[in-house]
């Protein structure tokens, strides 16, 4: 399932979900980003989607994560609108077999979130409003899987 | 009629985020009259890592737009 939530997210309401009735699955792997207050310069972040577009883009890396690392199921809830400071932005989940699998793909995943998804992110601190985009380590780490052949 | 967009910094820029436009033949004739009519989006469009997408599919360079429905301007993308 891949959602992108104006509403709050509950991780643990979610994990719950995606671990109940699983014969074949040995390894569930979940992610939870939380917004950090950056030291106090950060309040609340804002992520804008484009609607249809942004979907269609995070399933179409989900699809190959899938295929990739030969998962059984792929979870990705995304926040839209504004996170508060401690509040969930994103939950991934990744189901598979054995556990590598499952831990990489969750790696993999996040990594693409962090650095590829058409997301626009705005920050909101005790100075004012600022454009997010992604660090140079966001942008090393979501490399390291274009160059690893094996995963 | 078709379906114009800006997100990001580009809405903030302009001042709208969606609008309703008769679309000229090509998206760089499109570039040139949205930059005729607000300079500073203009210099928006132009910078670095901004995409543009008609009817959803990303487009580098010029493309034509006859039939099409949306276009939309994306800023360098920011992740999640």
């Amino acid at each position: 399932m891949i959602q992108l939530s104006s509403e709050p997210i509950d991780p643990g309401h979610l994990l719950n979900g995606f671990c109940a009735g699983r014969a074949t699955t040995g390894a569930v792997v979940s992610f939870t980003g939380l917004v950090r207050d950056e030291g106090g310069q950060a309040q609340a972040l804002e992520l804008e989607a484009y609607e249809g577009f942004t979907e269609m883009a995070i399933i179409g890396m989900a699809v190959a994560a899938k295929a990739r690392f030969d998962l059984i199921d792929l979870m990705i809830v995304h926040r839209i609108g504004r996170v508060e400071v401690g509040q969930p932005i994103v939950f991934v989940a990744t189901a598979a077999a054995h556990r590598r699998a499952a831990l990489e793909a969750c790696d993999h995943v996040m990594d693409y979130l962090k650095s590829r998804a058409p997301l626009w992110k705005k920050s909101f601190g005790p100075d004012g409003a600022r454009w997010i985009e992604p660090t140079a380590a966001d942008l090393a780490d979501a490399k390291r899987w274009d160059q690893e052949t094996n995963p | 009629m078709a379906k114009l967009l800006l997100f990001g910094r580009l809405a903030e820029v302009a001042g709208w985020r969606e609008r309703e436009v008769v679309l000229p033949a090509s998206l760089l004739m499109l570039r040139s009259q949205l930059t005729l009519e607000d300079p500073a989006l203009g210099e928006a469009l132009a910078g670095a890592g901004v995409l543009a997408a008609v009817d959803q599919v990303l487009t580098r360079g010029d493309a034509p737009l006859l039939g099409v429905v949306e276009v939309a301007f994306l800023p360098p993308l920011s992740g999640g």
